[in-house]
């Protein structure tokens, strides 16, 4: 519904130039009248135009298509049932009042109608719930899936790994994108605020999709409405969820279990394609892929390391530690003149490779590379007054992994 | 029953206690400790109220403009830890202590120190949660179901929090123990089990549901703690064991406590209803067996809550088939409510209005739970703000309304003045409407998708966030409203006088056999019922 016209009432020019023309209180009233209801009508278009939704997203899968359809049946049996209900009720408060003079009757018991009224009511039930029954079945059946990727909760960001099928072997992390400017106000709000991330997942159209959820610190829960799927995501489990999309698109969802400060800010983004394009995406990829892999046996020099520990810093520190390193008092530590961060290196890399048992300090081994631990560390005693002058190699960080 | 033999040193009218402080910090009286319980449950539904207007406030406009987002769920967290423990149990508690012992003509609960130290445990753990706030890393901000692994990774505010849980565990089955025992022991020569006014009925079941699975939350909470200090892994993976097992046991608790907090409520409106419609109510037994198939079916659905962690199938169905079935009993009861008022002689004070308003909005909260029960649908609308809704057209329009109802119709009785009617009435049409405009938009955001305990939402959010904004500001501020009427009729003592009877379809023996208000030490002999 885009901006209607209805300011402007539908008054023939003619009739109105006459009524301003005869200009008695009775016509000044009319139009004052008609202004207030084209103010009125001017508001509501306004609203109109924002984007109200009032049901499910549209589906794009058959499991999706279903919920909705089930969803609308219940509707309509509820609101029958709610109109019968309350349509008694509601003559009853209008017919049986003492104010209208009405005497009370003293009835309270009937065997039969406590039958019926129990019976009915559990046939209206069943008939609901068994058309579920096939939806749900359908729902819970993840097998002979086209391709199978797991999806990784972290706090607070995704990441997938493309397991079996066309493009195995792809992983990659998706981190929101929508700047901090946009969320504190400073800038203006993007179409996607909130909903979009910097490496969405690509999956071909009309393929089976099998996720595998699994998370790495807490319980997160995979989401996406248009597809009907959503699965929590539980560390040290796996648990699977499926989809086959029919319609190209990108469709948006979020994590849907609180899993923590930033629980509003990891949004999922999935990108529907042709097969075609998805065979381009995964040649991409792959080349992407081989081109990132460092030279395990490189020398880094400090100016380097700084300047991409920066970047894996500003991706995954920042939310805890802030971007000047001083944390959140009470909540995550201060890194900027910590003990941490300017005592022995050797602590420093442990606690960044195994994370702190009973904090919300993840262990980032299992997420980034040993050169990117290698320039974090670095990074980070390097930065703000931390001036140990420290290198640390990818090397280093290979070694105390074992 | 030292209780019985107490009663025996009291003389009419004459009314032996401490006075000032010490009158409340050592009373035994249950009606001095159902008034300490419905202020202090009072107190907590500010406080709580408060909470959630901070998060109503933030998320009024996108972007973040109040709160750090791990403050924000504090506040979403508190708000529901204080409503459910501090506000609505409590709340209920005090209405057993008022009535229970005047509707079964007792003439106090059974144990009346333990009634006593029931009470003051609350404050107690009330002070936990507050300071809380104040201690590093801040209160518990892992939801009120405290999930676990996310609950192990708290600051110390987690375990003040699991400290005051335990203690209102405690204090709820010490009371529950107490109500119990007044029911089965103390009613009046007789009162037969299926002659008990159905309020009393409804406690006596939630009594036993609260036995029940109190110490079940109590063991969840402690295995977390002893997973936060003492290197034990029920919940963690890592070391064997399973996230999940927590949620299962929690909502084995939970659920039934979702029952507890209602079925009181329909006690009181099982009292009201006839009162008004000056007929008795309709299918007594039936409303008994209603309740007791509620409980019991209230311990075989806890699973769906957790329909999207991935149970296998066949759980599922159970637990969506089991829970479909528990709107029959629930339907069986509107339906008696119904039937009570149809061809009465329906008047419409305060307490009628807000009773049918119960009726009325809490049905919707139950037509939602019907479609949240349908697995696939539940899918979709898990962890959404279509479950928001659907628990607080439950909660606030259930089990606060059915209080309210319970306020106003018995208050007389309590004080022996009458509440102000207009207010009243005010105090019924703002609450209703705003309710609606707060929490009817909440449906439509989570079919949408907008997910649960977000400090932050998309663009499309926008405009049903404001409006529920907008509404919860309007609920808050009725509230005062309330507070008012309650200082009127209560603390000043103004209002017209109330006869013994005021409401003249009142059957139940504190309105035949009592004056208003109700003496300190009442029915010292007991009534004989026929």
């Amino acid at each position: 519904m885009r901006r209607g016209g209805g300011h402007r009432l539908p008054v023939c020019p003619k009739c109105s130039l006459s009524i301003i023309s005869r200009e008695n209180q009775e016509d000044t009233m009319i139009k004052k009248m008609a202004e207030t209801i084209g103010v009125g009508l001017l508001v509501l278009s306004g609203t109109a135009q924002a984007a109200f939704q009032w049901n499910l997203p549209t589906p794009v899968t058959r499991i999706a298509s279903e919920i909705y359809d089930l969803h609308l049946i219940m509707m309509v049996i509820i609101l029958a049932v709610f109109v019968a209900v309350f349509g008694v009720m509601f003559y009853s408060i209008y017919a049986h009042r003492r104010s209208v003079g009405h005497k009370a009757a003293h009835f309270h018991e009937n065997t039969t109608v406590e039958i019926v009224w129990t019976i009915i009511p559990l046939i209206i039930l069943v008939g609901m719930a068994w058309p579920a029954t096939s939806t749900l079945l359908a729902l819970k059946d993840a097998s002979s899936a086209d391709l199978t990727i797991k999806a990784t909760g972290y706090q607070w960001k995704w990441g997938y790994d493309y397991l079996k099928g066309e493009g195995e072997g792809i992983s990659f992390l998706s981190n929101l994108a929508t700047p901090q400017e946009q969320i504190t106000g400073s800038a203006p709000k993007g179409e996607h605020y909130l909903l979009e991330v910097d490496n969405q997942l690509v999956v071909p159209v009309n393929k089976k999709i099998r996720i595998l959820a699994t998370a790495n610190d807490v319980i997160h829960s995979w989401m996406v409405p248009a597809f009907g799927v959503k699965q929590d995501a539980i560390p040290g489990f796996v648990r699977d969820t499926w989809f086959r999309a029919e319609k190209e698109g990108v469709y948006r969802g979020q994590c849907a279990e609180l899993c923590g400060k930033d629980h509003g800010f990891m949004p999922i983004v999935v990108e529907v394609v042709s097969p075609e394009k998805y065979t381009a995406w995964v040649d991409e990829q792959k080349k992407k892929m081989n081109a990132a892999a460092d030279d395990p046996n490189k020398k880094w020099n400090l100016v380097e390391l700084k300047a991409r520990g920066e970047k894996v810093y500003a991706a995954n520190c920042v939310s805890c530690h802030q971007a000047g390193g001083q944390g959140v008092k009470g909540a995550f530590p201060a890194l900027d003149g910590s003990k941490l961060a300017n005592g022995p290196r050797g602590r420093h890399i442990e606690i960044v490779l195994n994370g702190k048992q009973g904090t919300a300090m993840a262990p980032f081994g299992k997420l980034l590379s040993d050169t990117d631990i290698a320039a974090v560390i670095t990074h980070e005693r390097n930065a703000w007054s931390n001036k140990t002058g420290d290198v640390i190699q990818p090397s280093e960080i290979k070694s105390a992994r074992k | 029953m030292s209780a019985v033999i107490d009663t025996g040193h009291a003389h009419d009218g004459h009314e032996h206690h401490p006075s000032g402080i010490m009158r409340w910090i050592t009373t035994t009286n249950h009606k001095d400790i159902g008034t300490l319980y419905l202020w202090f449950s009072f107190t907590m539904l500010l406080v709580g109220g408060m909470l959630a207007l901070g998060v109503r406030l933030e998320l009024f406009k996108p972007g973040l403009q109040f709160w750090h987002p791990e403050f924000f769920n504090q506040l979403t967290s508190m708000h529901g830890l204080i409503m459910v423990f501090g506000a609505i149990m409590p709340a209920f508690v005090g209405f057993a202590n008022w009535q229970v012992p005047m509707m079964i003509g007792a003439p106090d609960m059974a144990f009346a120190r333990l009634n006593n130290w029931s009470f003051w445990l609350l404050p107690i753990a009330a002070t936990l949660l507050i300071v809380s706030f104040f201690v590093p890393g801040g209160a518990v901000a892992a939801g009120w179901t405290i999930y676990a692994p996310l609950s192990t990774q708290m600051g110390p505010g987690m375990d003040l929090g699991i400290f005051a849980l335990h203690i209102m565990g405690a204090s709820s089955i010490m009371g529950s123990i107490n109500i119990v025992t007044t029911i089965l022991n103390m009613r009046a020569p007789g009162m037969t089990l299926m002659k008990m006014p159905l309020f009393v009925w409804t406690w006596l079941i939630t009594a036993y549901l609260l036995i029940a699975v109190m110490p079940v939350l109590a063991g969840s909470i402690t295995m977390l703690l002893t997973d936060r200090h003492f290197g034990t892994s029920f919940f963690n993976a890592a070391g064997g064991g399973d996230p999940v097992l927590f949620q299962h046991i929690f909502w084995f608790f939970g659920h039934p406590e979702v029952y507890i907090m209602i079925l009181p409520g329909f006690g009181i409106i099982s009292q009201v209803i006839p009162a008004f419609a000056r007929k008795p109510l309709f299918g007594y037994s039936s409303m008994v067996y209603a309740t007791a198939s509620i409980a019991i079916l209230s311990f075989m659905v806890w699973a769906h809550h957790m329909f999207t962690v991935g149970m296998p199938v066949a759980g599922m169905l159970f637990f969506m088939y089991a829970t479909v079935l528990i709107a029959v009993p629930t339907g069986v009861k509107v339906f008696n409510w119904l039937a009570t008022m149809w061809r009465g002689s329906m008047t419409f004070e305060t307490p009628m209005l807000f009773a049918v308003g119960f009726i009325f909005v809490f049905t919707m909260g139950g037509f939602t739970g019907l479609i949240l029960a349908i697995a696939p649908v539940d899918i979709q609308l898990q962890d959404t703000y279509y479950v928001v809704a659907h628990f607080h057209y439950v909660l606030v329009a259930g089990s606060l309304f059915s209080l309210f109802a319970g306020f106003y119709f018995w208050v007389p009785k309590w004080t022996g003045r009458m509440y102000d009617e207009k207010l009243g009435k005010w105090h019924f049409w703002l609450s209703m409407i705003l309710f609606n405009v707060t929490f009817f938009p909440m449906h439509f955001l989570g079919l949408a998708g907008m997910p649960r305990r977000i400090p932050d939402y998309a663009l499309q959010f926008a405009e049903f966030n404001e409006i529920a904004s907008i509404g919860a500001f309007g609920f808050g501020l009725s509230q005062l409203l309330f507070l008012w009427i309650i200082l009127k009729v209560t603390v000043l003592g103004r209002g017209e006088k109330a006869g013994p009877r005021p409401w003249e379809g009142a059957d139940t023996l504190e309105w035949t056999h009592l004056p208003s208000p109700a003496p300190y030490h009442s029915f010292h002999e007991q009534p004989v019922v026929k």
